[in-house]
């Protein structure tokens, strides 16, 4: 993401100035006033917490002996459970499979509406993102009805057509039902960030190309998507983060389909029920701060991937 | 960017880092202008599409007017003979003594003091950041920046524990705030500031012997109205649904937000035990729910796509 400050106040004083001017210093004062109540709240709820984390993962708590220091044996120890390492191949399963899908889709729509090919195209923009507003919750507690075998409606319409519609909340399938789900509420929303991204192309590279004599196709793949390039990172690095992350759809799934998604069936339902089934918080907190490890690493690596193939380019 | 007047930038060559601020909305766009030949077999293809993303909202609809006996007996995806809507919402509202009715305040509660505090100061923040030079701004933002990347839910152990101590653990302000720390806001607010307001408009009021505070109040804020309500409208989304911090800091039910609630009630329905009247309530409790932010997002349609736009653009 660019850090870019050219667009910051015009007037630069002059760097020999050691003190800065009664000017300059009322300036940096009204700077760090605007700016010091997001700081301390942002030091308070999310800095604190996670150094917090860190320290808590160095401690075994025990009913004899009480609290002592361990290092990083939390760690060693997570990194050799078939728990937290089951769960964490699951949501890469899902990063592999949902996550190209739902963007890919999520592109595919953006750039269907912004060539303006389609008749009613608000109603199908706004009908595609509606989902996202739908909470994660409802969502899910939807979802399990209409694939659950009492009154979904898969259920019923294969009833009708004299067979049986695949068993959903089955463990054969219950992963990719969790897909579809999240596919469902969040096309719209990174197709929305593509389509905004793609709105503010200047036109100017869309002219070169007509004179070119590119049809609607070659001007998509070779000019639009590539312009968009950083939209597209970005719905990536939000959807890294939203998949490890994965808690709400499992959890309310769980309650249909208790015996098919156990206590670590993603590394975050895991951590969860560490602290406050087991009351392992010390764990727990391992097992946090190493998915937030994993989570940074390969959002890092995507986003170093993106730009070597810019730089290739 | 070293343009001064939005037309001038709408003109700016092949700058691909253009914020969209709305005033640009004017903007004459060349390709889209040529009218392009419209096809009836994509919209065709498009409307199936659209199915996916409505039916089971349909579903949801007609589900709830729809009594217990009815969700088994009749065909999902259509009405059943007699409507039991009416039946519905008054199960809704009267299980549990109207716990309902108090979900949703809760919810209403969390949702719009955190949207509004934290556009607040994410408002704040970002105007400082794009428009003054001060020592240690740039690592304090990159220092921002970068928690984007923290997943929130490994902090919400450790914040459960801390309010712990602190006495804050199941009280609305162990919801409400963490849900203020918006790093990605204080990101979006940098950038449409940075292009919002003016710089010789703070010249300005600076020559005319206005105070830093008055110009940020008085002249910057109105200029920032449109981002900032971007911010407030996707807080407002994602306090409104989220459910794994309140999950873990609050305990007693009347302190519960309506994800909280009506996954419990679901959790008592699948539990059996002769809960079955729950579904119709759940259903239609759900339905209910989605309501007031479908509407917001239809409301505020201009909103969350311009500032959607100045976020990605710039990412």
């Amino acid at each position: 993401m660019t850090t870019d400050v050219s667009t910051s106040r015009a007037p630069t004083p002059a760097r020999p100035h050691r003190r800065p001017s009664p000017m300059r210093r009322k300036e940096n004062a009204t700077a760090y006033l605007l700016i010091s109540p997001f700081v301390v709240i942002f030091l308070l709820f999310l800095i604190v917490p996670l150094v917090y984390a860190g320290y808590l993962s160095m401690f075994r708590e025990q009913l004899v002996g009480g609290t002592t220091f361990i290092g990083l044996d939390n760690y060693v120890r997570a990194l050799q459970d078939s728990s937290f390492l089951s769960g964490v191949g699951r949501m890469t399963i899902v990063l592999v499979i949902q996550v190209p899908i739902m963007l890919g889709l999520a592109l595919l729509f953006a750039l269907l509406l912004d060539a303006g090919v389609l008749y009613l195209q608000r109603f199908i923009r706004l009908g595609i993102f509606i989902p996202y507003a739908v909470p994660g919750v409802i969502a899910a507690l939807m979802w399990g009805y209409l694939y659950g075998p009492d009154f979904g409606p898969t259920a019923q319409i294969a009833d009708r057509l004299g067979t049986t519609a695949p068993q959903f909340l089955s463990s054969d399938w219950m992963l990719f039902s969790i897909m579809n789900i999240v596919t469902w509420e969040f096309v719209g929303y990174n197709m929305i960030i593509m389509y905004a991204a793609l709105r503010a192309v200047p036109a100017e590279l869309y002219d070169a190309a007509s004179v070119d004599g590119a049809g609607p196709v070659r001007t998509a793949w070779s000019i639009k998507i590539p312009a968009i390039r950083a939209a597209i990172l970005l719905t990536l690095i939000f959807s890294v983060i939203g998949t490890f992350q994965l808690f709400t759809e499992p959890n309310l799934l769980a309650n249909l389909a208790p015996n098919v998604i156990g206590v670590d069936y993603t590394p975050n339902l895991y951590a969860y029920n560490l602290s406050f089934i087991n009351r392992d918080l010390n764990y727990a907190a391992a097992i946090a701060f190493l998915l937030g490890i994993v989570i940074m690493t390969v959002s890092y690596v995507v986003q170093l991937s993106a730009q070597r193939k810019e730089r290739a380019r | 960017m070293t343009t001064t007047t939005p037309d001038v930038r709408a003109a700016a060559g092949p700058d691909p880092v253009v914020p969209a601020v709305p005033r640009r909305r004017g903007r004459a766009r060349t390709h889209s202008s040529d009218q392009p030949r419209r096809s009836r077999l994509l919209t065709v293809v498009m409307l199936l599409v659209l199915l996916y993303f409505l039916l089971p909202l349909f579903w949801l609809f007609v589900a709830s007017t729809k009594s217990n006996a009815d969700l088994f007996s009749t065909f999902g995806l259509w009405f059943a003979d007699s409507s039991s809507l009416w039946a519905n919402i008054t199960t809704v509202f009267t299980t549990q003594d109207g716990i309902y009715l108090v979900w949703l305040r809760n919810t209403v509660v969390y949702a719009l003091s955190s949207a509004i505090g934290a556009a607040l100061l994410a408002t704040m923040a970002g105007y400082a950041f794009a428009k003054y030079r001060f020592p240690g701004g740039n690592a304090i933002f990159g220092g921002i920046l970068g928690s984007i990347m923290v997943p929130t839910t490994a902090l919400a152990i450790p914040t459960y524990l801390l309010f712990a101590k602190a006495g804050l653990v199941n009280t609305p302000w162990a919801v409400i705030l963490p849900s203020l720390v918006s790093p990605f806001g204080v990101y979006l607010m940098r950038v449409y500031a940075a292009d919002a307001v003016d710089d010789t408009l703070i010249e300005a009021a600076r020559v005319d012997g206005a105070g830093e505070l008055r110009i940020f109040f008085q002249v910057a804020m109105r200029l920032l109205v449109p981002g900032m309500v971007t911010v407030l409208l996707f807080t407002l989304v994602a306090t409104w649904n989220n459910y794994f911090l309140p999950l873990i800091v609050l305990n007693s039910t009347d302190l519960f937000p309506l994800t909280v609630g009506l996954a419990q009630w679901q959790a008592t329905a699948a539990g059996g035990s002769g809960s079955r009247p729950l579904f119709s309530a759940i259903i239609t409790g759900s339905a209910i729910s989605i309501i007031p932010l479908v509407i917001a997002f239809l409301f505020l349609q201009r909103y969350w796509q311009s500032g959607l736009a100045t976020g990605s653009v710039k990412g």
